[in-house]
């Protein structure tokens, strides 16, 4: 069996999912590739040859790459479907996007955010925003999946010295151009990869309030993450929002603050190891999934907590 | 313009599922169905399309068991012009519902095909991208606005980082996320009206799809629930529980 992994980069850097998506790799089991498909992905190819337990890195470099569109990046990938058993990628937003497209090109099923691996052909994957989890069985000759990187540790990455070979670039023409990207710039962690995530919701009432947790996110080195509500009320980008249709994150500890608990927030963070909410309403639903709660108010809780710290 | 919007009838959002004793299934016997959320925001967005005259038919498409003709009635009173219903009572994956949509649409030929971003039951997050890829049309999962000028679309896509905005020749396939717009409730008069409008039943067989199923599930359960924490009385009692009981803070 021969396994190619999609990585998950911007062209510059390898994104940390992509360590993730590999250790499901390994435990399908089988010779890993990883495809690195973009524009000038030097580093990137570097960086996915480095890793521990990976064979061989495919590299489609073009200029015509650089936006990696569903549809450019699909036919790199359909280009070289047919040598492998399994296409897995972290269930990013690129990957989401993309390998749909290429399963349903395959005539194959996509099995969609993977938490565990049964067998190379039975994987765990999450329904009913996390509150089912099924376990499902493939048929198809190559299977196509996402992997929730929450779900796996990452891979070590370094040890490993894969051999890079670049590939014939297919050009893609079907109508589709890209006019722009408004990526929010942060100095703090990635909320999907951060140790500890401090997030806000509604209870924070403007986007000025935010400053306070984001006072505490910077003195613990912590991603900032909101709720659905936050980010509709307008107080964060939706980059920020966790939660069954936003970032899934399962950090060793979450901090909700003013966020009531709606089930599809739970979705998003109830597998992160330590859990504290801080909220007025002793009522609220986050406290029947958190380790540590604090009912008050947290425009005095939060400060006192980053001075205490 | 046509523009054709796929809805699911899914489990109500509010409903908390429960799992069959046997672990078989999920027990979906007498819940409240609704159409699934994102498949409201898709419709939404058609609606306005044609009242700012840029539709001139939406035309609403579902899959599955006879009672999708309440959800495809859903449709009609949010102001789809006629709907169609591929009835079966079989299980459909998400590849089936992509071929069997990718056959109504070369029937009935629409410049823009809107779907909800993913069914709130198995979250798949796969139909529209699958359409797109079967029909090679170009495609805009997880739209947050959408503006449709002559024969091009520009999407704005919420992806990881932030948002993306590009630019699609119609026809093409776009699939709605949460904040494309606010769904509209649909009135009295509206409900009314929708029972006389159109509905057509066609199956698979007729549309020359096999919708066999790829996965199978071999068992649903529930996830480990977590067992309840405390509440503590002060700050200085959550840093030092956080510091000496979690060990997550140095």
């Amino acid at each position: 069996m021969s396994i190619l992994v999609i990585a998950e980069h911007d062209n510059q850097s390898l994104k940390g999912a992509t360590l993730n998506a590999v250790t499901a790799a390994s435990k399908i089991g089988g010779d890993i590739h990883i495809a690195v498909i973009g524009a000038n992905v030097g580093a990137v190819t570097q960086a996915a040859s480095a890793i521990a337990g990976v064979s061989k890195i495919l590299s489609f470099d073009d200029a015509s790459l650089a936006e990696q569109t569903s549809e450019a990046v699909a036919a790199q990938i359909l280009s070289v479907a047919g040598q492998y058993s399994h296409i897995v990628a972290a269930a990013s937003s690129m990957a989401k996007s993309v390998l749909p497209r290429v399963a349903a090109k395959l005539d194959v099923a996509q099995v969609s955010e993977i938490v565990e691996v049964v067998s190379a052909d039975t994987f765990v994957r999450p329904i009913y925003a996390g509150n089912v989890m099924a376990t499902v069985q493939s048929s198809d000759s190559i299977k196509v999946i996402t992997v929730r990187t929450t779900g796996f540790d990452a891979a070590a990455a370094a040890g490993g010295s894969a051999a890079v070979e670049a590939q014939t670039v297919q050009s893609v023409s079907n109508g589709t151009s890209f006019i722009s990207r408004e990526v929010a710039k942060s100095d703090r962690p990635e909320l999907a990869t951060a140790k500890i995530v401090i997030s806000g919701g509604r209870g924070l009432g403007s986007a000025e309030n935010f400053k306070i947790i984001e006072a505490l996110a910077d003195k613990l080195g912590a991603g900032l993450g909101a709720s659905r509500a936050a980010v509709d009320a307008g107080y964060v980008n939706n980059d920020l929002q966790v939660g069954q249709t936003g970032k899934i994150v399962a950090p060793q500890l979450y901090v909700a603050v003013g966020i009531s608990g709606a089930i599809q927030h739970l979705a998003g963070m109830k597998d992160s190891k330590v859990i504290v909410a801080i909220n007025k309403d002793a009522d609220a639903p986050i406290f029947q999934v958190a380790d540590y709660g604090i009912v008050g108010d947290l425009f005095e809780i939060v400060p006192q907590l980053t001075a205490a710290i | 313009m046509k523009i054709l919007v796929a809805v699911k009838r899914a489990v109500d959002y509010n409903v908390s599922v429960r799992v069959k004793a046997d672990g078989t299934d999920v027990d979906i016997a007498n819940v409240k169905m609704s159409m699934n959320p994102f498949d409201e925001i898709a419709m939404e967005e058609a609606v306005r399309l044609k009242e700012a005259g840029i539709a001139t038919e939406i035309v609403a498409v579902s899959a599955g068991v006879a009672q999708c003709q309440e959800t495809l009635r859903s449709a009609l009173a949010l102001g789809a012009d006629r709907a169609i219903l591929i009835e079966t009572t079989a299980e459909l994956q998400p590849l089936a519902v992509a071929k069997l949509l990718a056959a109504v649409v070369k029937q009935e030929s629409p410049s823009l095909v809107i779907l909800g971003k993913q069914a709130i039951d198995d979250d798949a997050n796969q139909t529209g991208q699958m359409l797109a890829g079967l029909l090679d049309l170009p495609q805009a999962p997880f739209a947050s606005k959408l503006v449709v000028e002559g024969d091009k679309a520009t999407v704005t896509r919420e992806v990881d980082g932030g948002l993306e905005t590009i630019s699609m020749t119609l026809p093409a396939v776009v699939t709605a996320d949460l904040r494309l717009n606010e769904p509209r409730y649909a009135t009295l008069p509206n409900i009314m009206k929708a029972k006389k409008k159109p509905l057509d039943t066609t199956t698979p067989e007729a549309l020359g799809v096999d919708v066999a199923p790829r996965l199978k599930t071999l068992k649903v359960a529930e996830p480990p629930v977590r067992k309840a924490g405390i509440i503590v009385p002060d700050v200085a009692t959550l840093v030092e529980k956080l510091r000496n009981e979690a060990k997550v803070l140095g």
